[in-house]
């Protein structure tokens, strides 16, 4: 009963939200003015916020700025014993310093390390606070530029990264950020600058309790769908996530921004309706995974579950944070249900569309979007066209490559790290849920979702390195595709709507789309469940 | 004229063509180089799994390992088999093609005979009653009447002559009277029939710009599944259910889309068929692809939307003459006129009536103006142009009613052509009243631009006509635009605005002046009757001529999309029950809890394996006949087209296999030797 109230609210809220959200976001990117806030920082970069980039120069600026991050938090860990606020940590080792550098740019925020024994307050907040920010803005700045290219016609101007990313931070994700802060701060979420302490317990023994900016971390790490925790347990931990309620109100954090974004792409191409079809796709495909988890877990054992809210909480946290590319946890996932699991996994190895990471999920859905238009258009007897585009070989190359691109890392890393004896060291477990740990690892990586299914030492060379690369194939690849797709068709005239155009706004569409999520990026997976989640749930 | 395109699926007249599957066979064996199938991604990745497992099934002998073989082989062949049927169907056209090609020598002006093959564009030759046209060009000099038929396969002769719109003649055709000098514009080599038998041979056949975006998915699909089951090998060792290379291979070809793969080029080659059956020649396959695309539709009025003269529509009496009257005068003065507007009074007025005897009928002159007919007993009737009749009348002193003058007008702004009758009898002259003659829209049209409007198309109307007599057309027609006193510049003015607007335009043409709208539009249709420059600007030739086939070219188009999407979806769609057949008979042995996934209930996990790997040979070969004739196509809006599809291919694609499989699997578990 409290889990149907709980999503009932949630539902409710988002429902609320999404519309004035959607409609801000809208004119955040479509706005002439700069605030002074914006031309100071433009200023200081040295960038003309006026002058509109083509889609190579978009991408490099995206790239660099990606790149400049990854070595600034590097830097920052590798000589965190010699700069200020490292509250007494060591430098980290260049391994770990590398997987989390790429692992928190790419917006993953994979954790190889437990926060609060790794991380100095100057890492916590100069470096992975800045980056929880600034790699969701990149995410938005990519989807952007695609919807631009949707809305715009015979151009080879895609806007301003420079100025996306900043309008992102500035005029979102700050303000959204110091809102959500309050609230979990009055929830009883800690928020200080101390190194903690020991205390006497009232059993008369000692306890080391740790402090920090954990509530200003935690906001951002939902709201910017990152999920990288405070403290090693992530929102299990009494201090990131206190109360039944706050772990709802960070529910409700991850999925706010993506669940809003496809009312501004309709806003943005000028009918609401294709963006209410791809609510609609988002909506459904969490609907049926958040279904599936529950009733997989109805009768769990709750080891490992968040026993203090119950199991209803610990599915919906579960299904949140990997429909959305979160990876935040208040359950650990190792110990769900086999097929529970499964259903996690699965709902990373959609590519994170459902409704996917800030910004990352709506352009993923787009390109699968254009994948079921390219194949639906054709059964109306024309050549496809979607929002008025025409899918030639060029925008199918570029489709076609991106659903190409998660699916090799996964599985290529799974492979590679069931094969090799560096991988298989790491490997707690033997059986099909030893696979189900490393295929988790790999998923997670190579969709940017971060969460991790323990059982797995990956913090080791091998794995920190080889998720790594996962992480920034799994990022940066599908981000050029995306980038130039949206210079394809930017430059392209419009086709104007008939009633011989294939509809991409009813629910027919929207039913193909799902299918084609499901068949197209699902089947890809399916023998490689079957070794894993499927044996050992079925045996 | 009046063919029904629309209400009925395209080419019923030729959709029976029976399949040649030996020859097709023949050619399909021959279809195994792997150099060719290069071409194909798809199937290239079938041969390769073909070769890989042969080579295990000799290292390692089994009846399972020689039985994957074997079908995979078939899978290959059936796949070949696809295309050799469509072009097979070619072949013959091609063929009879090849005869028309027979004249070695031609005569040039000079009367010096050269070899034909020599000819150059600019030369002059002379031909003659009862010879064959040397090569393409136009006629300059003379008029003679051509057999056209060894291309156009009708056998009525047509007229070619000097100058105007119809001077161009096709090399392999025959004179049958009179002698004309020709200026060859084709080089040798290049000629329409060498262009023809090129394109119905699908020897110079490209892919079109849709079929390589899709070539493009499908080689991804192809990469992600032979990825999944590559990577699949370590991961099984690992979990201990380690797999042979024979069964990976057979997930592999059972998997990436092998099924459109293997039809896509025949679709292609078939869509360009049925446009030859149906007497029109595409240029490109391009042009195909582009008429399903068309979003606007230029169509002549003559001969497209009005038949081709005008017909008397309504009589109207003036001056007291009462209608019955005005109708049988105006029979009794057009018995003797066969012209079609004569014809037209005459049934509009009730039907032809015995020439009354001693009836004296009197010509039209371009001089009078007039035709009509001089009774025995001195009553004379006139039928003519409103001003000449009024003169006769007034000449004989006689009466013209008032309210003509009017009547005349209001049925001119109409856009009609009104003509006066008028009488002499022994009262005197007098008007009897006014004969409307009207252009007279094609019946069904309205229902076909209705059709045309829910698919999403425009349709302008084209006329020399002025803007009021357009506009009532138009509106009678129901077509949604027009363009009156249309000049070429005009044409092409329109098309640009068109596309500027990212619509692609078709139109038909025969005129030199055509040739730059003919060029600028996406689907050019240019006429075989017209001139060679109209034939060269267009992307197709309409060998009957008839300008009402645009409706059909479009129609045509469309299905070859749908049929190419609706395959591909279906293909895909498969890929579920081939799952549920063979993961869990490659997994069940080790984790028994699988088996849940044998919704089939599969014999064994041999069985399984190679009942889903001969479905996936078998459906191509099942399919060739729906990849020939095109998916069944009715004209209706996007949506009712892609609920159908989905229903019926997407469903469809999913069900289909659980049964199949099933059934295969019943007789493959009677084979000695499968577990």
């Amino acid at each position: 009963m409290t889990g149907w109230l709980q999503v009932a609210v949630l539902v409710l809220a988002l429902g609320l939200v999404h519309r004035p959200l959607g409609d801000w976001m809208a004119r955040v990117y479509t706005s002439g003015e700069h605030w002074r806030v914006e031309r100071l920082t433009y200023r200081l970069v040295g960038v003309d916020a006026d002058a509109e980039q083509r889609w190579p120069t978009y991408l490099r600026s995206i790239l660099a700025f990606s790149l400049v991050g990854v070595l600034l938090l590097y830097s920052l860990q590798r000589l965190q014993a010699l700069l200020p606020l490292d509250n007494g940590m060591a430098s980290v080792e260049p391994s770990s310093a590398w997987n989390t550098a790429v692992s928190f740019v790419t917006n993953t925020n994979w954790q190889g390390y437990a926060g609060e024994s790794t991380m100095g307050h100057l890492v916590q907040m100069a470096g992975l606070a800045v980056q929880n920010f600034v790699s969701a803005a990149v995410g938005l700045a990519v989807l952007v530029a695609l919807v631009r290219g949707f809305v715009r016609r015979g151009t080879d101007r895609l806007g301003n990264a420079w100025v996306d990313i900043t309008r992102s931070v500035v005029r979102l994700l700050l303000p959204l950020a110091v809102l959500a802060t309050v609230v979990l701060v009055l929830g009883g979420v800690v928020q200080n600058l101390r190194s903690g302490g020991d205390v006497t317990t009232l059993a008369g023994g000692s306890q080391f309790i740790p402090g920090g900016p954990v509530a200003s971390q935690e906001a951002i790490k939902e709201l910017g769908t990152n999920g990288g925790g405070f403290y090693n347990a992530n929102s299990a931990h009494p201090f990131e996530g206190p109360t039944a309620w706050v772990s709802l109100f960070q529910v409700f954090l991850m999925l706010v921004i993506p669940f809003s974004l496809p009312r501004t792409f309709g806003r943005m191409v000028g009918d609401r309706k294709q963006g209410l079809a791809i609510l609609g796709v988002m909506g459904l495909l969490a609907g049926i995974s958040l279904a599936l988890i529950s009733s997989f877990q109805a009768g769990a054992l709750p080891e490992g579950q968040e026993v203090r809210f119950g199991g209803p909480l610990s599915s919906l946290f579960a299904a949140s944070t990997t429909l959305t590319s979160t990876g935040a946890i208040n359950t650990q996932h190792d110990s769900l249900t086999p097929l529970g699991g499964m259903v996690t996994l699965f709902n990373m190895m959609l590519g994170e569309v459902a409704p996917g990471g800030v910004g990352s999920g709506l352009y993923g859905m787009l390109v699968l979007a254009v994948v079921a238009v390219f194949v639906a258009g054709l059964m109306v007897g024309r050549t496809p066209e979607y929002l008025g585009k025409k899918l030639g070989r060029r925008e199918m190359t570029l489709a076609s490559l991106y659903i190409l691109t998660t699916p090799a890392i996964v599985l290529i890393g799974t492979a590679v790290a069931i094969a090799v004896p560096a991988g298989q060291a790491g490997m707690l477990n033997s059986g099909p849920h030893g696979l189900s740990e490393v295929l988790y690892a790999f998923t997670s990586a190579g969709n940017n979702n971060g969460s991790a299914f323990a059982g797995l030492s990956a913090n080791t060379p091998f794995y920190n390195t080889a998720l790594g690369l996962a992480m920034v194939l799994g990022r940066f690849v599908p981000i050029v595709l995306v980038v130039a797709l949206a210079g394809k068709l930017a430059a392209q005239g419009k086709v104007p709507v008939t009633s011989g155009t294939l509809p991409t706004h009813r629910p027919l569409f929207a039913g193909l789309l799902t299918a084609v999520v499901l068949v197209v990026v699902g089947l890809t997976y399916f023998p490689v469940l079957a070794l894993g989640p499927l044996a050992e749930g079925l045996s | 004229m009046t063919t029904p395109v629309l209400d009925r699926a395209p080419a019923p007249e030729t959709a029976k063509p029976t399949i040649a599957w030996a020859p097709a066979f023949a050619g399909a064996v021959r279809k195994l180089d792997p150099r060719g199938l290069v071409r194909q991604p798809v199937v290239f990745t079938v041969w390769v799994g073909s070769v890989f497992s042969t080579v295990l099934a000799v290292l390692h002998p089994s009846v399972f390992g020689w039985s994957i073989a074997v079908w995979l082989w078939l899978t290959v062949l059936f796949a070949n088999v696809a295309e050799a049927v469509a072009e097979g169907r070619g072949k013959a056209q091609a063929a009879s093609l090849r005869k028309a090609k027979t004249t070695a020598v031609a005569v040039r002006e000079d009367g010096r005979e050269v070899p034909a093959a020599d000819l150059r564009p600019g030369d002059r030759v002379v031909v003659v009653a009862g010879q064959v046209i040397p090569g393409d060009g136009d006629v300059v000099e003379g008029i003679a009447s051509v057999d056209e038929s060894a291309i156009t396969g009708e056998s009525a002769p047509v007229i070619r002559e000097s100058g105007g719109d119809r001077c161009a003649v096709t090399g392999g055709t025959t004179v049958l009277s009179d002698r004309i000098v020709v200026v060859i514009t084709s080089k040798p080599g290049e000629t329409f029939v060498d262009r023809m038998i090129a394109l119905v041979e699908g020897a110079s056949r490209q892919k079109t710009p849709n079929e390589v975006a899709l070539d493009i998915l499908l080689s991804s699909l192809t990469i992600v599944f032979l990825l999944a089951v590559v990577t699949l090998a370590p991961v099984a060792a690992w979990s201990g259910a380690g797999q042979s290379t024979t069964v990976l291979i057979a997930l592999v070809v059972c998997l990436i889309p092998t099924t459109i793969g293997a039809l896509l080029s025949a679709i292609g080659i078939a869509g360009m068929d049925r446009l030859v059956q149906r007497n029109v020649l595409a240029m490109s396959g391009r042009a195909v692809e582009a008429a399903g695309d068309v979003g606007t539709l230029l169509l002549d009025k003559t001969g497209t939307i009005t038949l081709g003269n005008r017909q008397a529509a309504r009589f109207v009496p003036v001056g007291g003459a009462s209608a019955e009257e005005v109708s049988q005068a105006a029979v009794l003065a057009s018995l003797a006129d066969e012209t079609p507007e004569g014809r037209s009074v005459v049934v509009l007025g009730g039907g032809a009536v015995d020439r009354p005897a001693g009836a004296a009928f009197v010509e039209f002159t371009a001089q009078t103006r007039m035709s009509g007919v001089d009774l025995p007993g001195g009553r004379q009737l006139r039928k003519g142009a409103a001003g000449a009749v009024q003169a006769w009348v007034r000449g004989l002193s006689g009466a013209v009613a008032p309210e003509t003058g009017s009547r005349v007008a209001d049925i001119s702004e109409a856009g009609g052509t009104p003509l006066l009758l008028a009488e002499k009898g022994p009262d005197g002259a007098r008007v009897l009243g006014v004969i409307e003659l009207k252009d007279v829209v094609k019946p069904g049209m309205r229902d076909r631009f209705d059709e045309l409007r829910r698919m999403g198309i425009r349709t302008v109307m084209i006329t020399g006509d002025n803007e009021a007599t357009a506009r009532a057309i138009a509106a009678e027609a129901g077509v949604d635009d027009v363009l009156a006193e249309a000049t070429p510049e005009d044409k092409l003015a329109l098309i640009a605005k068109e596309q500027e607007g990212g619509r692609l335009v078709a139109m038909t043409g025969d005129g030199t002046n055509d040739a730059p709208a003919l060029a600028q539009a996406d689907v050019g249709v240019a006429m075989n009757t017209g001139t060679s420059a109209a034939k060269e600007a267009g992307n197709m030739v309409d060998l009957d001529s008839d300008p009402t086939k645009l409706i059909e070219i479009v129609a045509i188009g469309k299905q070859l999309l749908i049929t190419r999407g609706s395959l591909t979806t279906f293909s895909i769609a498969n890929d579920l029950a081939k799952y549920f057949a063979i993961l869990p008979a490659m997994f069940a042995p080790v984790f028994p809890g699988l088996d849940a996934l044998n919704v089939m209930r599969l014999h064994s996990p041999e069985s399984a394996i190679l009942s889903a790997v001969i479905f996936n040979a078998l459906i191509i070969v099942a399919l060739v006949p729906l990849a020939l004739k095109g998916v069944r196509y009715r004209p209706g809006t996007a949506s009712a087209l892609l609920s159908r599809n989905l229903l019926v291919y997407g469903v469809g694609g999913v069900v289909l296999p659980f049964i199949g499989i099933k059934a295969i699997d019943l007789l493959v578990s009677l084979i000695p030797g499968i577990s």
